[in-house]
């Protein structure tokens, strides 16, 4: 590969002080740090060798941990759509289907939050960071598969823009980059990303007969009003749950419509697997959010009398919606959450717990798992800021003794 | 606190070269040495006492530091200046001595080690030059002789990567030891000692007059600062403790026993770039071109006097730092690598990490033969939680380290900058994802706090 790094080393006087493409310098530099890690050796003083890691590989492992829920979600855009339109098809379509919808997406995504990435570089004269590596994943797969490409490109560039340059960049953001994104359209171009017709790509063939395409969460509702228990309700209401599993099954496979990577909660529990095994995601953050979902909805159960989505039984909270996908790969990102390991017990309980609390009693919003994870970035800083006091009064207390 | 600590934090970064327990021959270690202010952080004004051509005796003072003179800096050996190294703006670098075959002594007369007074103790202490080895918490640096120090620290282990093993390097020397002790209980009521709790020590076991404490862990559990904080913390800039090592335990013995400067020292030639490493005898100061000559074939390598945590690189021909007790030797990482074979995608077994991130499959346990290869750039702290778990201490280093680079004083002091010195984050160092310079951080709040 010599020749390739010295083709490489020929091109960067023209990008380099008084070069002709000066200012692209750090475009330049992210393209060849990319192929080739430098040959930096440690300095004079200080550690004489360093750790193997670096943050491109952490950023990768992410990436890794992601692709069961990315190539789980390619397949299941074309297996919804065949459900829905009652076509038979076979795996090899459902993917193609899925490639054809979701790979632009990702496509805009990457290029689009790039671009603002690199716009930053080149004026703030900084090197282009890896974080958006994740990002740019992250945010196709908390979006439906319809999602105009123009809202993406959008999304993705506000996103990068103002929740993470302004904020000076990578490592020094509040919000979870992805879910800003997320949040935006949300908010900004609801249509597009909420109700029951969205979830599921239709094209120009017709639904069959009694196909609502709404999903779980959106069911529980309706149960609700109709007093009856949601589980049964939706078993009776949807297609997808008159296959052979039950709704549960489904859920936890995700053979059931919604984002396109965010379904299924086997796929988000291999990611969590290996970010777990890594040490990439603290695990105390996927723990205590698992354990706090869990209690809230057990003690919502309490409470519930005749108030059927209180009385859902509350592992379902872990397996429908977008929990498993928020909690796995959102609520651990770093530079967000909390810092403190303590800390990050709380902060992982808070976003359990407001995920069931905003699912259940706020009919506005389905999906309590955004919410409650923005809700939890806003918090971490005063979470730590306490953990770190107690620390403070701890030291201070030793001198005393 | 409890006088057997297990400390569940540290890492251990295993290398290639080792050093055998023998002494290399034919090894001739006794031609320059040289005195070096970079080596004493605290230094306000380093300024040569003595001029080029000028004959020297060891124990001669040739350096002090202008704002406190009473420390003398002396020569390690007998022999002539020849030569001053000065850098930009006439920065003292160095004062190079040219040994003689036999060296000679300064004399400095000494009494009986319990007839002798703190004061007169102290006065010879200072101009023998055995004072620098005495360091001071907070802010690490030589001990200001004005201060009444609380209590005095010896690690009596190194738990560093490849460290010098104190049993085989001061085999012999318990007397002197025993007396350096003797005679630092007159500054302060109680010396600690703190040992290794997996070992026993034929060194240290029989040493008296002190307080022991057993420390069982990976490193930094051999650094003098975990075992302060787990011993009797340091907890306010006025809360002064000394540190001394066992090497300079032993010269203060000698000083009071025999009635010379004697800066002899066995040291550990180490590292993957070492051919048979094992120990050498020389004097503090050395030049390392001989043993570079006969130790070290290849050609692309780095020296390091020290230790790869917190020693410092020096040419071939360069010289052993003041505090350093070894020389490791490394190869120099210093080409590029493709993503796909050796770079940041590919799957690695030939470099450490403490971390598990994807393809990193070498494992913690094998020894490795590592460069000096930064293996990523400097970027962002963008990774949570990981320096908490190489810092034995109840200590948060990201929020300390954030409050030194905002000047934040306040915070550094509540967060624990005065139980810190750099060796005591240098493995956050070693394991920071996003190569930050961590102890030239450390550093840096260490003299805001003391300037200020």
């Amino acid at each position: 590969m010599k020749f390739l790094h010295d083709l490489l080393e020929k091109q960067k006087p023209m990008f380099e002080k008084g070069g002709k493409l000066e200012k692209l310098y750090y475009v330049f530099e992210a393209g060849e740090t990319f192929m080739f890690t430098p040959p930096e050796v440690t300095k004079a003083k200080g550690v004489q060798v360093r750790d193997a890691v670096d943050l491109k590989r952490v950023m990768m492992t992410v990436v890794i941990a992601l692709l069961p829920a990315i190539v789980f979600g390619l397949w299941n855009v074309g297996y919804q759509h065949h459900i829905s339109t009652g076509e038979a098809s076979s795996v090899g379509e459902q993917f193609w289907i899925g490639i054809q919808l979701a790979l632009p997406i990702i496509i805009v995504s990457y290029a689009a939050g790039g671009i603002v990435e690199a716009a930053f570089a080149v004026f703030r004269n900084h090197p282009i960071t890896e974080g958006f590596l994740v990002t740019g994943i992250l945010i196709p797969l908390v979006l439906p598969a319809t999602i105009p490409l123009w809202q993406v490109a959008l999304a993705s560039a506000f996103a990068v823009l103002i929740a993470k340059e302004v904020f000076g960049g990578v490592g020094m953001n509040i919000l979870n980059v992805a879910l800003t994104a997320r949040a935006f359209l949300y908010f900004a171009y609801p249509a597009a990303i909420s109700g029951d017709s969205v979830w599921t790509y239709l094209g120009d063939a017709a639904t069959v007969d009694g196909y609502t395409g709404a999903t779980f969460l959106g069911l529980a509702v309706e149960a609700q009003k109709a007093g009856q228990p949601v589980a049964d309700f939706v078993a009776n209401s949807v297609l997808w749950a008159s296959s052979s599993q039950d709704v549960a099954t489904n859920s936890f496979l995700g053979l059931i419509p919604g984002s396109i990577g965010e379904t299924s909660a086997l796929m988000c529990l291999i990611g969590a697997i290996v970010l777990i095994w890594t040490k990439v995601a603290d695990y105390r953050i996927i723990l205590s959010g698992v354990v706090g979902a869990l209690a809230m909805g057990f003690l919502l159960n309490i409470f519930a009398g005749d108030h059927t989505y209180l009385a859902m039984p509350s592992y379902y909270h872990l397996i429908v919606g977008g929990f498993a996908f928020g909690i796995v790969f959102m609520a651990t990102d770093p530079v967000s959450a909390s810092q403190t390991s303590t800390g990050k017990w709380i902060y992982g309980a808070l976003i359990g717990v407001m995920t069931v609390i905003i699912r259940v009693l706020n009919p506005a919003y389905p999906e309590g798992i955004m919410l409650a994870i923005l809700l939890g970035n806003v918090l971490a800083p005063l979470i730590d800021h306490y953990v770190v006091s107690a620390n403070k009064k701890r030291r201070l207390k030793r001198a005393t003794v | 606190m409890s006088n057997n600590v297990r400390l569940k934090q540290g890492f251990d970064i295993k290398l290639v070269g080792k050093a055998e327990e023998s002494i290399a021959k034919n090894i001739d270690t006794t031609t320059r040495f040289a005195i070096k202010p970079e080596d004493f952080p605290g230094m306000i004004r380093p300024k040569s006492v003595v001029k080029v051509g000028e004959k020297v005796k060891a124990g001669d003072p040739i350096l002090i530091d202008g704002k406190l003179d009473v420390i003398k800096y002396t020569s390690p050996v007998s022999g002539e200046i020849v030569e001053i190294q000065r850098g930009e703006r006439r920065k003292l670098l160095a004062i190079v001595i040219k040994a003689d075959k036999q060296i000679e002594y300064k004399e400095f007369p000494v009494k009986p080690i319990d007839q002798v007074s703190a004061e007169d103790a102290k006065a010879v202490m200072l101009e023998s030059g055995v004072w620098p080895q005495l360091i001071r918490r907070p802010y690490a640096i030589v001990a200001d002789p004005s201060d009444s120090p609380r209590a005095i620290f010896v690690s009596a282990f190194d738990s560093h990567p490849l460290a010098p093993n104190y049993e085989f390097t001061l085999k012999g020397q318990e007397k002197y030891i025993q007396a350096g002790i003797d005679v630092l209980k007159k500054f302060a009521p109680k010396v600690f000692l703190g040992q290794n709790g997996a070992k026993p020590s034929a060194l240290f076991d029989g040493i008296v007059g002190v307080d022991k404490n057993k420390f069982t862990g990976a490193h930094p559990a051999g650094n003098v600062g975990v075992q302060i904080h787990h011993t009797a913390p340091v907890t306010s800039a006025a809360d002064v403790v000394w540190t001394i090592t066992p090497e300079g335990l032993a010269q203060i013995g000698k000083l009071f026993k025999e009635g010379k400067y004697d800066a002899k020292k066995v040291i550990a030639v180490a590292g993957p770039e070492v051919d048979k490493p094992e120990y050498v005898e020389t004097y503090l100061g050395a030049s390392v071109d001989t043993i570079a000559a006969a130790k070290i074939k290849s050609k692309n390598v780095r020296v390091v006097s020290g230790n790869i945590l917190t020693g410092y690189s020096i040419p071939k021909d360069g010289f052993l730092g003041y505090y350093s007790n070894m020389i490791t030797a490394l190869s120099e990482g210093n080409k590029a690598r493709f993503f796909l074979s050796d770079g940041w995608l590919a799957p690695i077994t030939n470099r450490l990490s403490f971390h598990k991130a994807f393809g990193l499959l070498g494992g913690t346990s094998k020894e490795y033969a590592l460069d000096t290869n930064t293996n990523g750039q400097d970027r962002p702290f963008a990774v949570t939680g990981s320096f908490e778990k190489v810092v034995p201490m109840d200590i948060y280093p990201m929020y300390l380290l954030k409050a030194i680079l905002s000047y934040d004083y306040e915070n550094m002091e509540a967060l624990g900058i005065y139980e810190i010195a750099e060796e005591d984050f240098a493995l956050c160092e070693f394991i920071d994802v996003s190569k930050h310079d961590i102890q030239k951080i450390v550093r840096q709040g260490l003299d805001t706090m003391r300037l200020d």
